[in-house]
């Protein structure tokens, strides 16, 4: 177990140290920060004491290596825009994203797995085709137009009156179309401080408004996935040989279905969904570009516009290690729910 | 709400209800595209710095809608002889801080202003500030100089008692940083109509009203700004369409009608002064050098084509560099859409097969930047100029356009100084590193004639004989088609209904929030 955590450890170190070495790398292609510090009508004899005080007219490697002996200290550079070192920055905008991921994650575990396990116990009923057709649905819509048409529905609200208003059926139907709008579309709102950067929206009513929009479109691309991938996990389970036995057997359906049968099926649910909450966190990038939410997906390319390069190469960095302790607590995981699968790799 | 109210959206009113009625009587809730980078003023000469410049901060004078100048912290001014102008301060006004304000501090902000990477280009003719009393302040130039008041509009007196000194870590508070924290980059204290009370980078900015605001004759009501930076522009417009917010800007021509037709919102449009442009390289393209191929180029580009289809309206085709209501701005000059008269002139220059040229354009700096560049594109194509078309994001275009990659390069200008000179002094003058002239001339059209008119333009004092000289070098550089204008980028802003915008914007879209009257029930 130890063993296992040193080597993965060392892991996080070798993928930070290649992400950063491959972020420097291509710096020069990320554009010019001097331009997004001075305006436009600066002399270029400024700009250049000033790329000289940046050290950016220095060679590749002396500037990298001058990265990494700071890195070696904790240090991660001043971020060109914050005006603040970068790793205060991140520290700043990282819980407004881990929260959204959380919400999601939740969307999604409540929601997939009963509709997962429903749609393979009962394959054929007409929910299950439509939860089927819903999620070929959700899979195809892009996340940024998930948003946009949810901040139309409810957060401007729409009026439609393509019935007669003033028959009863048809205003009652026009009203079952016509949504108020009212949600926030945009932003945390105010965000109760827990203790130092971490600010919570989890705590008010007010707050949890705020992170219903974000958390369904954020949801809205793996939930389909994942109903799809527990449904067939699940129909290859019921069909497997001690299912079969255990109905022989007169076991009741309810304790087949939901102990031995879901047990099984999570197993290849859990790796799958280790692996795509970190890609969660890449995909915050769209969603909190939409919702305007002041997490890292929108510092990140805010960075970009502004070739805010050592706030880029940090957040990199950060996202790296987030992978590594995802993957790693995956395996943990694992380990936990299927004994027979050893860590450090040796037989039993 | 009415009567189709859900059990959630009931909810969701009940708990934002309650904290609203704590709030202040008037809270303006803003949306900008950006938040300024910084609280020191003199860090960077941007947009985004001179709109908090207003907020917190006076200058000296300040530009009307009609581009005339305006007292504010100096109530008078006059031309003591060619070389010397004297104003007269207000008495009656103190900084956020308490301290009074005095002749030092604008002497004192000048001086600093001149150490600024980023304005002291454009304050060197200013030679000296003295204070002659405690509210007399006398500029010296060390020629004639025209503009001294156009200057005066970026003056914005900062309080050198607040400044002064070194503070927790020993760094002078007065020290301007471009990289790291500084004293003035997170701390304020001006003149202005708002003080600064909360501040999250990329977050929320908050300002609260100056309570002893000296211009007691401003109509504004308002008590409490609230600012977010939304930069997506779809969820800006929602923000205000849903009520979230009460004032953004800018509104993207996309959403122009959408913001028009909804009850709730207003929207303000106005023609701006920013002019979008191609260069032609002369160094790169041989074919350049000839007028009768400029001037074919310019005959081939149907700029209302692009102001009406591509652009929605939201743009003033142009034909020269300096928008209405500019010195150099000549009224007859019309823009000379003419295939026939373009082929011709290829012909006479002996192109009539055309030639191939490299394009570049950013694609998310103006306004439909890259679409803009494939219109021209298509249009010379008719020509017979084959054009190998690249568009890049901004942070990496202005590299290119140092390198001055392509043959023909996008460029969009907004004069600092709010004068035609400055669009010849940066564009279309002969390129010279040391002095910084033609510096974004990616051109290289270079007439010495209309450099030694423009420089001594700029020593007329008489602004009916300068206005005469800067409309002569428009003319020239029409002649000559120097440059393909295109158009000039409109601006837009839209609110709720009961914010009354109009009165407060103006062409340099620094709205005077300062006088915003927002209508209470």
């Amino acid at each position: 177990m130890i063993a296992f955590l040193v080597k993965r450890l060392f892991h996080a170190l070798l993928v930070m140290f290649v992400i950063s070495l491959i972020a420097f790398a291509i710096q020069e292609n990320l554009g010019d920060p001097i331009q997004q510090m001075v305006g436009q009508s600066v002399p270029e004899s400024e700009r250049e004491a000033l790329r000289e005080e940046l050290g950016l007219n220095d060679p590749f490697f002396v500037q990298y290596l001058r990265f990494a002996g700071n890195a070696a200290q904790l240090d991660f550079g001043y971020s060109y825009n914050f005006n603040q070192p970068t790793m205060e920055v991140i520290a700043r905008h990282l819980p407004a994203t881990l929260e959204l991921v959380a919400a999601a994650t939740f969307l999604i575990v409540f929601l997939s797995v009963p509709i997962g396990v429903y749609s393979a116990i009962k394959p054929r009923a007409w929910l299950s085709r439509f939860f089927m057709g819903v999620s070929i649905v959700g899979i195809s819509i892009p996340v940024f137009l998930t948003a946009i048409v949810l901040i139309q529905l409810f957060a401007i609200g729409v009026s439609w009156t393509p019935f007669p208003a003033d028959t009863g059926w048809g205003s009652w139907l026009n009203g079952v179309i016509t949504t108020d709008g009212g949600m926030p579309a945009y932003g945390r709102g105010n965000p109760v401080p827990v203790f130092g950067t971490w600010t919570t929206n989890f705590a008010t009513l007010e707050g949890l408004t705020y992170l219903v929009l974000p958390a369904i479109s954020l949801a809205s691309i793996m939930l389909p996935l994942f109903i799809r991938l527990i449904r067939a996990e699940m129909l290859e389970v019921l069909q497997s040989d001690y299912v079969k036995f255990a109905r022989a057997k007169g076991i009741p359906l309810r304790r087949i279905y939901f102990l031995h049968a879901l047990k099984n099926t999570m197993l290849p649910v859990i790796t799958v969904g280790g692996v795509q909450i970190g890609t969660l966190v890449a995909y915050t990038i769209l969603t909190e570009t939409v919702f305007q939410w002041p997490g890292m997906g929108l510092m990140f390319l805010d960075a970009i516009e502004r070739s805010d390069i050592p706030l880029i190469v940090a957040y990199l960095m950060i996202v790296g290690l987030i992978f590594v302790i995802t993957n790693t607590l995956v395996d943990l995981i694992y380990g936990l729910v299927n004994p027979t699968v050893k860590l450090t790799g040796r037989p039993a | 709400m009415n009567s189709k109210k859900t059990l959630l959206a009931g909810l969701i009113s009940a708990s934002v209800a309650l904290p609203a009625a704590v709030m202040a009587e008037n809270t303006l809730r803003m949306a900008y595209d950006a938040d300024p980078v910084s609280l020191d003023i003199h860090e960077q000469l941007s947009g985004g710095i001179l709109q908090l410049s207003h907020m917190t901060f006076d200058p000296l004078v300040r530009w009307t809608d009609d581009l005339q100048f305006e007292p504010r912290l100096a109530s008078e001014w006059e031309q003591v002889d060619d070389t010397h102008m004297r104003m007269t301060l207000r008495e009656d006004v103190t900084f956020h801080s308490g301290n009074a304000f005095t002749a030092e501090d604008v002497v004192w902000t000048v001086e600093r202003l001149k150490q600024s990477p980023d304005f002291k280009a454009i304050f060197t003719p200013i030679t000296s500030v003295t204070a002659i009393d405690d509210h007399t302040v006398e500029f010296e130039t060390e020629k004639p100089y025209p503009l001294l008041l156009n200057l005066a509009t970026y003056i914005f007196p900062l309080d050198s008692e607040f400044y002064s000194g070194t503070d927790s870590d020993g760094d002078a508070k007065d020290e301007i940083v471009k990289n790291g924290n500084s004293f003035a980059s997170s701390n304020l204290s001006g003149t202005g109509p708002f003080t600064v009370t909360e501040r999250q980078q990329g977050v929320r900015m908050e300002f609260a009203r100056n309570t002893d605001y000296w211009d007691q004759d401003s109509p504004g009501n308002v008590d409490r700004i609230v600012m977010t930076p939304i930069s997506e522009s779809a969820t800006r417009v929602a923000a205000l369409l849903s009520g979230d917010v009460d004032f953004i800007a800018p509104v993207p021509p996309n959403d122009l009608e959408r913001v028009r037709e909804d009850e709730d919102a207003k929207l303000v449009t106005m023609s701006g002064t920013r002019i979008i442009l191609f260069h032609m390289n002369q160094d790169r393209v041989d074919a350049f050098k000839d007028p009768r191929v400029r001037q074919a180029f310019t005959y081939a580009i149907n700029q209302d084509a692009i102001a009406d289809r591509l652009m929605k309206g939201f743009a003033t085709p142009a034909a020269q560099f300096s928008p209405e209501g500019y010195a150099g701005h000549v009224e007859d000059l019309e823009r000379r859409y003419d295939l026939e008269k373009a082929n011709q002139l290829m012909a006479e220059a002996g192109f009539e097969d055309g030639f191939e040229i490299s394009m570049m354009a950013p694609n998310n700096r103006y306004v439909n930047d890259a679409r803009i560049a494939q219109a021209v594109a298509t249009m010379l194509a008719r020509i017979n100029v084959d054009v190998d078309l690249r568009t890049l994001p901004k942070a990496q275009y202005w590299g290119e356009f140092d390198d001055r990659s392509a043959d023909m390069m996008m460029i969009g200008w907004h004069a600092d100084t709010e004068d035609s000179a400055n669009f010849h002094e940066y564009l279309t003058a002969c390129q010279d590193a040391d002095s910084g002239a033609g510096q974004y001339n990616a051109g290289s059209y270079c007439n010495p004639e209309l450099d030694a008119l423009v420089a001594e333009a700029n020593l007329e004092v008489d602004l009916e004989k300068r206005a005469e000289m800067l409309q002569q070098v428009e003319q020239t550089l029409y002649d000559e088609a120097a440059f393909v204008p295109l158009h000039w980028q409109d601006l837009a802003w839209a609110s709720a209904q009961n914010v009354n915008i109009e009165p407060i914007l103006n062409v340099m879209n620094f709205p005077y929030l300062g006088d915003l009257v927002i209508d209470t029930e």
